[in-house]
């Protein structure tokens, strides 16, 4: 589905991204963890085109999109549901779901499966349904999260980015958040690559992992190896804090 | 034929190599943090790990020989701290001390898996009941089959090494059908049992996985007869895992190497120039999943060649040939490594000076014979048999002990052992493999 090898790029003048290689199969969640800069948005941005590739190549489905524009790569089948969720706050919760399919909607798509996939999105989040008529910004961050994934989901993509959907959020509501992305994969197919701050919640719910530090991949693996590696333990999940280096 | 791990061992060729890119530059990431030896050599070679973009850019890192190992002795190649390593083996050092490896937990997990795959390729199932003749211990090939045996969920004999007529009584009265030894030992239980009138096709044997020293066709068709079971072969060394780097399928055309674990080169041993896929030269290897003891480029001085060919079995791993030889001296002596170095050191110091001697290995039935011939100096003349009978049991007793296999020492006239440049005249192998 997505292979990358070496990429490389730069936030600012950061050096963010060192010959980072990695991929995700059809299907699969695929969780991307590290300490904060370790350069993980980093690597989602430069997945969408927000940030430009420096070098590397990108293949998404056997196409190389480095250096397409990010509206193309929307098009190809690559979504991002960024941090911070940033939904358009005074337009209702239908209207930032609609504004999801706006690509689909300028290529000629059918009005009738937009509306079909908008009534998805409202079986799939019956509390965005509720709310379809308020103003994006009066929702709660759970709410804000959900329609942030709908109004991703409603571009149809075949890979979904995800960047910490759950921060912010209370545990119960993490916890649905959780469900959620189970979900898309066993009832949409859909495959997703996560960051997230919460490593554990994350490597329990992906199939693979991928450690990143400062800008380089230490670490590839099964997400449940991962769970019970030392050096993610220590690092990322809060155990063994104190534990120091020695030979 | 059933496959262990269809999703890793029949990979389309096109993921293995993204996937072995991907855990390689892991690898190299982790190694040079965490081990100082890696980082100095890459330093030194003016690498960095970013520079390796492709796995033909892995033909510009440094190899680590044996001599690095002993550098590093005991633990200097580890890449965690000693907490976390729940396993420590060892094998023979070229001279002195031993070379140390060491297992995290997750690394014993992965160990298993391997030997899974390659015993499952050879014909295991969880049906089977598996006899390990191989010698428990600090040696890596014991274990590593009991823990594949273990995880395929066949019922495991842990028999050891040795005592030949207990495995014989073993294999009839607790119906063994798998038996994992050397191939040599193979023969010898098959002599034996003919001696003690036992027909081997009375017994429940059906498959054979013979590992530790190199071993020909003909030596393969010889068990099958004899024993009236398939035999295949493995690979593996205990500095990258131990058994389980390679084995031979029902197809019998070459080791498979668990290419997501690791990647093979073929290297000219001369120059180290690595050659093109085919050739034959000294198999070096690195490890993608290991967690305490990464190895990178690791020159394994087996002489052997690869074959990318998509197997008849399915599987799309790169396949091995038999060990043909090796690109140092070392000797294989009853499964256990040798090195002659090993035995110029007890030498010395037994005797405070270097002798004169040459190493006979020769094979008596099936079983390896070691014979140690040392001219005689004014330093070891004795006119009391006495004392030379006491030099020379002495003599035995520390190679049997620095070495793990015994030898016959015997003395020999001033000036008798041919003169010759270079080691080799010091070994004539007169086994006929």
């Amino acid at each position: 589905m997505l292979k990358i090898k070496n990429i490389n790029s730069y936030y600012g003048k950061v050096h963010a991204l060192k010959n980072v290689s990695l991929h995700l199969n059809r299907g699969e969640i695929v969780t991307l963890i590290g300490a904060n800069g370790a350069g993980k948005t980093t690597l989602l941005n430069t997945l969408s085109a927000i940030i430009s590739t420096a070098s590397g190549e990108i293949m998404l489905e056997g196409k190389n999109v480095v250096g397409l524009p990010a509206d193309r790569i929307v098009s190809l089948g690559l979504s991002q549901v960024p941090e911070g969720r940033q939904v358009f706050n005074p337009l209702t919760v239908e209207e930032n779901l609609e504004l999801g399919a706006y690509l689909r909607y300028r290529a000629g798509g059918q009005k009738s499966e937009i509306a079909e996939d908008l009534e998805r999105m409202f079986q799939m989040f019956p509390r965005l349904k509720e709310r379809r008529r308020q103003a994006a910004g009066t929702l709660s961050g759970g709410e804000q999260q959900m329609l942030a994934i709908g109004r991703a989901l409603m571009a149809r993509p075949k890979l979904l980015l995800l960047d910490e959907p759950s921060m912010g959020l209370a545990p119960l509501v993490v916890q649905d958040i959780f469900k959620v992305i189970e979900r898309l994969r066993s009832e949409e197919g859909t495959t997703i690559l996560l960051v997230e701050q919460n490593a554990r919640a994350a490597l329990k719910v992906a199939d693979r992992g991928y450690v990143l530090e400062t800008g380089k991949v230490i670490l590839e693996g099964i997400a449940s190896e991962l769970l019970e590696n030392k050096d993610v333990q220590r690092a990322y999940l809060g155990r063994d804090k104190k534990e120091i280096w020695e030979r | 034929m059933q496959i262990w791990d269809p999703e890793y061992e029949c990979m389309p060729r096109e993921e293995i190599e993204q996937l072995q890119l991907e855990r390689l530059q892991a690898t190299l990431n982790r190694v040079y943090k965490n081990v100082t030896c890696y980082r100095n050599r890459f330093k030194e070679s003016g690498i960095d790990p970013e520079d390796v973009r492709s796995l033909s850019d892995l033909s510009k890192l440094p190899f680590t020989t044996k001599e690095d190992l002993r550098l590093n002795y005991p633990y200097g190649m580890f890449a965690v701290p000693l907490r976390e390593v729940v396993r420590i083996h060892s094998s023979s050092g070229t001279t002195g001390k031993p070379t140390v490896v060491g297992y995290t937990k997750h690394d014993l997990k992965v160990w298993s898996n391997l030997v899974a795959r390659f015993m499952t390729a050879a014909g295991v199932t969880s049906d089977d009941v598996v006899q390990i003749a191989f010698g428990y211990g600090l040696f890596t090939g014991a274990f590593g089959l009991h823990y594949g045996s273990e995880l395929i969920g066949a019922s495991v004999i842990p028999m050891g090494a040795g005592n030949t007529e207990k495995q014989i009584m073993i294999m009839q009265d607790y119906r063994t059908t798998a038996l994992v030894s050397t191939p040599s030992y193979a023969v010898t239980l098959a002599e034996r049992m003919e001696r003690m009138g036992i027909d081997p096709k009375s017994l429940s044997l059906k498959v054979g996985l013979f590992g530790g020293e190199p071993w020909s066709e003909s030596m393969r068709r010889e068990i099958e007869s004899r024993l009236g079971i398939s035999a295949t072969d493995n690979y593996g060394l205990s500095e990258v895992i131990g058994p389980g780097v390679a084995g031979e399928c029902q197809c019998k055309n070459g080791m498979h190497i668990s290419e997501d674990a690791f990647i093979a080169e073929i290297i000219d041993p001369d120059t180290g120039e690595t050659l093109p896929p085919g050739s034959v030269g000294e198999l070096v290897l690195t490890s993608l999943t290991k967690e305490a003891f990464p190895m990178v480029r690791y020159r394994t001085r087996d002489i052997t060649s690869l074959d990318y060919a998509k197997c008849d079995c399915g599987r799309t791993t790169v396949r091995m040939k038999k060990t043909m030889g090796r690109s140092d001296d070392m000797l294989i002596i009853k499964g256990v490594n040798v090195y002659p170095s090993q035995i110029e050191d007890v030498l010395f110091a037994v005797e405070g000076c270097q002798p004169h001697y040459q190493l006979v290995v020769d094979r008596k039935g099936a079983m390896d014979t070691l014979e140690i011939r040392i001219e005689v100096t004014e330093n070891i003349f004795f006119d009391e048999m006495k004392l030379q009978k006491a030099f020379l049991d002495q003599v035995e007793r520390r190679i049997d002990s620095v070495l793990g296999v015994g030898a016959v020492v015997k003395l020999v006239e001033p000036n008798s052992i041919p003169r010759a440049e270079g080691k080799a005249a010091r070994v004539i192998d007169n086994r006929k493999i």
